[in-house]
Order: structure tokens, then C-alpha cells, then sequence
């Protein structure tokens, strides 16, 4: 059963996104002076965990939703968002980890940035963890949804700390009061990344949605038709 | 008064922990042994080179601190689940949130009571002047076991029925507490090197920002993990 | 107009992921009315008995307890019932008496010695008020059990089991003490698969099935015999067929089963 029409847009249009944003990245976008080629990961890097951060506040949203609501499809979308968080953030520690040996020479280092992105990965690796190990479905997705809403309120004391201990990664070039601070060449590429690791992201979510809402209903199913037999 | 029958339950379940603990010694005595073992083997991990566990002290500190924490925490719930107390708890009238600050003091205790026992055994062992600084540190580590043990009583609560739970508990219990360990740790290693609380208070701060979020959330979320 | 019924649910439906542990069952009890649920292991009887005492949500369903909504009114249904179960729910490292003071606080009752050791006493149990509960044997922590029940003073009890491993006096203390309830207008609701104890204690049978009720029996003039033959043979008749033959002639010619005993179905 193929992807939903809805899903299928979405889908297409992130593929066009995401060539098009890495083709301006890698090939287009101009090489930084002082890092070169490398720097070209950013592209991806960047993106990647706002993409990430979009996905955990999407999963508390829903959450809370499901906690008030108890609405089956909020659960479902709690979970999918988490995951696709997961891989995105995933992607960020791994490109981030690439990008530090090819600037510092070093695979890792405990600046606050990685750091953090280390945490949100441990937090949203467990949260996936606690669902897979609770007894059944509504108290996994009670269960998960305490977690997520626990995590949701502990990043920023996170960043805070973390922050606080060590400041070794450039500043945020991007989310600063006086607006972005690179120059339009390198920001266009980053947005079109941006724009389709989002759209990537929505693919995602509204295709594992349909398809835990899939799994849900089949489980009605099978006790009505147990009930019968 | 809603306040006062709040209280009176919080009273009832903290006594019952601590009675049913003192007169078994189970959670305790693991603890205490646990603790005295770790901070041997720190020395033999580091070596004689007392300059170098000076360094390290604070650190090693919180984790001694942290590590008995997690063992007391993990057992919280376990006269709940060896008399199938559970179920009780369901059944009882009245609010959740007096039964997760019953719960939660009693944690609070225990972790406090091994604390007090590591801290001056710390001191010796490792020959370190804590004299000057024993004020803030006592705040210090009441601020950061507050903060570890309102997430640690939750998520107790919460793995109490898992599988696995003995790994589930701290994998998902340390990433969360982080800023409380960072705050902990950098508090205590500025108080122990003479700065007094001054030098510590964004550390203290955020503690107690930490603290203060955590218990509004965690005893309002409590009801969502006991119910079936 | 006041509710006189005790209990009054309809609907009432439990899932566990996979499994429907009940399936819209629909159940009523008068105020000083015993109804015993029988049936086999898996039959859900425990599920409605946690349903019913607002242990457990319900996945679909609902209705009220003691005039009470079973959803939005737990709190208040929780301060009328009182649940006895074959898992004792006291702390062992505690005494009888520290046990009590505990619940008691628990459920909003002022924990008053006197009272307690009145309860203790009623219950046989005043020397021994300042031992462990790990040190009493099961009957002992049974009569402790309907202690608590004592100061609860509950409209509705529910018991789950309650016969199991009980010597003789423990029994009769039991069976005393839910005539006690229902002469003062209470009622009870009592899971078991015992039937000459469901007998002796119940006014109405309602069988249940892999969470289903099949059959609703008032006691009447049935004899225990009847109902126990009833019972065998709609445990081997697949289908739990509603209409079958009454309970004086036997189906087919078949005999009741041998060996067929107490606490046996």
C-alpha cells in the first residue's frame, strides 16, 4: 500500500527540496575561506537539528494532546515525530563529529553544542526505548508522553548548563537578535536544506501516522474479530 | 482543609517509607556499601597522587553522591511491588500529588542520610578541607539531591513495572538530570576551591531553577504514571 | 430522587493492547445485595472487579457506582468501597496496628487508637497488634484485612478471591462480616470460583466467559447442587448457550463430571 496522496506530494516535493538545497550547498555555495570544502557540511549539519528541534516540540505538543485528549492520533504522531527526531538528530551528531575532525582534528569534543545534541539524542533514544519496553499500547503512549513532556521542559535547563560550562562552538549565526549574520550566498542554500529536511520531515510524520493509525485500527480489529470466533 | 489532608497523607507515606526502611535495612545498607566501595575504588582508578583526587574531588563526589542515589531510587517503589501495594495506591481516595511528595521525601531522606555519611568519609580518605565551605555544600548537595530525586522519583515510579528496569531507570533518569549533576559538581568544585557561594551562584541558581520547575511538574504528571 | 442502586454499568469494555480482557458487560446491584461473578481464569472477573472499584479505567463504557459517575466520580466512589483481594495489600515490615493507622490515613479517616483497637479486636487480633505482619500467617493477614475493611466501613465491598487459603474460622469471620455489610444496606460484589462459598454468600450468580457475562441467575430456589451442575455443564458446553435446558434435567444424558468438588469448576 503506497504512500497517501497528501503523503506523496510532501514526499515529492522534499526530494525536489533537499536536491535542489544540496546541489546549491555542495556545488553552488561559495567555499569558506578559512575551512574550505568541508564546511559544505553545515548544509546538512545545521538544518538537521533544527529540523530535530522541530520534531521533540511537535512530540510535546502531541503529548499533551494525547495526555488531555487520550486521542489515539495524537499518540501516533507523538511517536513518529520522535523518531524522525532520533535519525535527524542523529545525522547531526555524525555530520557535527565528520565536521570537528576536519576543523579541530578531533572526532568529538565536549563543547556545549555537541554536548547538547548528545543529551536531546540520549533523551529521545529513551523515550523511544521506554515505549518499546512498556507492558501495552496505552501505557507505552502514557508512559512516553510523561517523558516527553519531562524532556520537553528540561532542554532549555540543559542548554543553560551546558552552555554555561563550555563555550567552544561558534556562535549561533542564525537565531541571533540582530538576524542572521551570513551573508545571503551561504543563507539561501541553508534554507532551501532547511526547507526540505522539514518537508522530509512532514513526509515522515504523516506516512508513520497512517501507519500506527494502520496498526491501531488492526488491533481493534483483531478483538472484534477474536470476540466473534 | 484540602492543605492540611494533603499534608497529613504526605506525612502518613513519608513515615511509612522510612519505617518500613528502617526496620528492613535493605535500601540503606546497599547504599552505604555501595558508596564505600565506589569511593575506594576512585582511589585505586587515580592513583596515590592526592593532587590529582584534590582536583577531581568534586566530581568524584557527585558521583558517589549520584551513583547511591540511583540504587536508593531504584528501590523506592519496592515495598509497593513486593506486597502488591500498587493496587492500594490506586484505590486510595484523595489527591496523586500527596503520594508522589510522600514518596519523594522519603528519597529525599535516604539519599541525604547516605550523603551525610559519604561527605565526612570523602573528607578523610581523600585528606580535603571542607570545614570552610560546609555551609554551602550542604546547600549545595540538599539543592542537587532535591533536583535528582524529583525526576528519580517519576521515572522510579514509572520503571517499577518495566522490564529492565534497572537499566531504564538510570538511562533515562541521567540525561535528564544533567544540569543538575553540571550544577552540583561546578558549585561544589568553586565552594571546595574557596570561592564561596558567591563565585557559585549562577551553579546555585540553577539548581534551584531546576528544582523549582521539576517540582510542579513531576508531582502533577505523578497521576498519569500510577493510573491503569 | 435518591439511587438505589449500588451498582449500575453498562457497556463496560477493558483492552490491553492486544487483548479484550472485557467486553462490554453491562452489570446492576441493588443496594444490600450480594452478587457473586463466577467463572474460570481469564473469564475477566477480576478486570470488572478493578473496573468497578475504579482501580482500572474503562476503555469504552460506563455508568455509576453508589451514585456516583464511574469515570469523573472516583475520588468520591473511592472513599465509599473497599476491596478485599487475594493479595493482602499490607506492609510487612510494619505491625497490625501501624498497617491500620496507615490505611486509615490513607482513605481520609482519622486514624484514632481507640477506634483501631477496636477494629484489632473485632477481628481477633488485639494481642498481636504490635507484631510484624510478616510474622502472621495468611489467615491472620486475611482478618486483618477485614479490619481495615471494619474502619473503612465501606457501602460497597468488593472481594476478589476472598476464600482462598482460609482455615475454617477465617471463613466464618469473612462470611460474618459481609452479612454484616449487607444487614446495614450495604452490598458486595465477590469473584470467585468457589461455588458453595459463592453460594452461601450470594444473592445472584452472574457467569462470566473470556469477559463476557453469558448467564445472570438469581438464587431463589436454586440449590447448590443445581447450580453447581449448571455451572459444569455450561463450563463444557462450548457455547454457553443462553437457552439451555433447566437446571433439573441433565443435558444429553450427560453426567456431571467426576470429581467435580469444591473449588473446582
Amino acid at each position: 500500500m503506497g504512500p497517501s496522496r497528501v503523503g506523496r506530494i510532501l514526499g515529492v516535493l522534499a526530494g525536489l527540496c533537499v536536491a535542489g538545497g544540496l546541489y546549491l550547498g555542495l556545488v553552488v555555495a561559495p567555499p569558506d575561506a578559512t575551512q574550505g570544502e568541508v564546511q559544505r557540511i553545515m548544509y546538512l549539519h545545521v538544518p538537521s537539528i533544527l529540523t530535530a528541534y522541530v520534531a521533540f516540540t511537535a512530540t510535546f505538543v502531541a503529548s499533551v494532546l494525547y495526555l488531555w485528549r487520550r486521542d489515539p492520533r495524537a499518540d501516533a504522531v507523538a511517536v513518529s515525530s520522535a523518531e524522525v527526531g532520533v535519525v535527524f538528530t542523529g545525522i547531526t551528531l555524525a555530520t557535527g563529529s565528520i565536521w570537528g575532525k576536519s576543523t579541530w582534528g578531533v572526532w568529538w569534543t565536549w563543547d556545549a553544542r555537541l554536548t547538547l545534541t548528545a543529551i536531546l539524542f540520549t533523551i529521545y533514544v529513551g523515550y523511544l526505548m521506554l515505549r518499546a519496553f512498556a507492558e501495552e499500547p496505552q501505557a507505552a503512549a502514557r508512559y512516553g508522553a510523561v517523558l516527553a513532556i519531562l524532556g520537553f521542559f528540561d532542554i532549555p535547563l540543559n542548554h543553560l548548563a551546558v552552555q554555561w560550562w563550555r563555550t567552544l562552538h561558534q556562535p549561533s549565526s542564525l537565531i541571533r537578535p540582530g538576524g542572521p549574520s551570513i551573508d545571503l550566498a551561504l543563507l539561501v542554500p541553508l534554507l532551501v536544506n532547511l526547507a526540505g529536511l522539514l518537508l522530509l520531515y512532514s513526509y515522515y510524520v504523516v506516512e508513520r501516522t497512517r501507519l500506527e493509525r494502520m496498526r491501531q485500527r488492526a488491533l481493534a480489529l483483531r478483538l472484534i474479530r477474536g470476540r466473534r470466533g | 482543609m484540602v492543605v492540611a489532608e494533603v499534608m497529613r497523607r504526605t506525612w502518613a507515606m513519608t513515615w511509612k517509607d522510612v519505617r518500613v526502611e528502617l526496620r528492613a535495612r535493605e535500601r540503606m545498607n546497599a547504599m552505604l556499601f555501595f558508596a564505600a566501595l565506589v569511593l575506594f575504588i576512585f582511589n585505586f582508578a587515580l592513583g596515590p597522587d592526592l593532587s590529582k583526587l584534590r582536583e577531581a574531588a568534586p566530581g568524584l563526589l557527585w558521583l558517589a553522591f549520584l551513583f547511591t542515589g540511583m540504587l536508593g531510587l531504584g528501590r523506592s517503589f519496592q515495598a509497593e511491588r513486593e506486597n502488591e501495594c500498587f493496587e492500594e495506591l490506586l484505590l486510595t481516595p484523595g489527591d496523586r500529588e500527596s503520594l508522589y511528595f510522600g514518596k519523594l521525601a522519603g528519597n529525599i531522606l535516604f539519599m541525604v542520610m547516605a550523603e551525610a555519611l559519604i561527605l565526612p568519609l570523602f573528607a578523610i580518605l581523600y585528606n580535603l578541607e571542607i570545614w570552610a565551605a560546609l555551609p554551602g555544600l550542604l546547600l549545595v548537595a540538599f539543592l542537587g539531591t532535591v533536583g535528582f530525586s524529583t525526576i528519580g522519583t517519576l521515572l522510579a515510579a514509572m520503571t517499577a513495572h518495566l522490564r529492565a528496569r534497572e537499566v531504564m531507570l538510570p538511562l533515562l533518569l541521567f540525561p535528564l538530570t544533567v544540569p543538575v549533576i553540571l550544577g552540583s559538581v561546578k558549585a561544589t568544585e568553586a565552594l571546595l576551591s574557596g570561592g564561596g557561594l558567591a563565585e557559585a551562584s549562577h551553579w546555585v541558581k540553577l539548581l534551584c531553577g531546576f528544582d523549582v520547575v521539576f517540582l510542579v511538574i513531576c508531582p502533577l504528571a505523578f497521576e498519569f504514571v500510577l493510573e491503569e | 430522587m435518591e439511587n438505589r442502586l449500588a451498582v449500575e454499568v453498562e457497556g463496560l469494555t477493558k483492552v490491553f493492547g492486544a487483548t479484550l480482557a472485557l467486553d462490554a458487560v453491562d452489570l446492576r446491584a441493588a443496594r444490600g445485595e450480594v452478587v457473586a461473578l463466577l467463572g474460570p481464569n481469564g473469564a475477566g472477573k477480576t478486570t470488572l472487579l478493578k473496573l468497578l472499584s475504579t482501580a482500572l479505567k474503562p476503555t469504552a463504557g460506563g455508568g455509576r457506582i453508589l451514585g456516583e459517575d464511574l469515570v469523573k466520580g472516583r475520588d468520591l466512589i473511592r472513599r465509599k468501597i473497599g476491596m478485599i483481594s487475594h493479595n493482602h495489600h499490607l506492609y510487612e515490615e510494619l505491625t497490625a496496628e501501624e498497617n491500620l493507622r496507615f490505611a486509615a490515613t490513607m482513605h481520609g479517616i482519622r486514624p484514632d487508637r481507640d477506634r483501631i483497637r477496636k477494629a484489632l479486636a473485632e477481628v481477633g487480633l488485639e494481642t498481636q497488634a504490635g507484631w510484624k505482619v510478616r510474622t502472621y500467617s495468611t489467615g491472620m493477614k486475611r482478618r486483618l484485612v477485614i479490619g481495615k475493611m471494619l474502619l473503612f466501613d465501606p457501602e460497597l465491598l468488593f472481594l476478589d478471591e476472598p476464600h482462598n487459603t482460609l482455615d475454617q474460622a477465617a471463613i466464618a469471620l469473612l462470611n460474618g462480616y459481609v452479612a454484616s455489610v449487607r444487614a446495614r444496606g450495604g452490598s458486595a460484589i465477590v469473584a470467585t470460583h468457589n461455588l458453595s462459598r459463592a453460594y452461601d454468600m450470594a444473592d445472584r450468580f452472574v457467569l462470566m466467559r473470556e469477559g463476557a457475562v453469558t448467564r445472570r441467575i438469581e438464587k431463589d430456589r436454586l440449590m447448590v447442587d443445581q447450580l453447581r451442575e449448571m455451572y459444569t455443564r455450561y463450563a463444557e458446553n462450548d457455547d454457553g448457550d443462553p437457552g439451555a435446558a433447566s437446571p433439573a434435567r441433565r443435558a444429553g444424558g450427560r453426567e456431571p463430571r467426576v470429581g467435580v468438588s469444591e473449588g473446582t469448576w
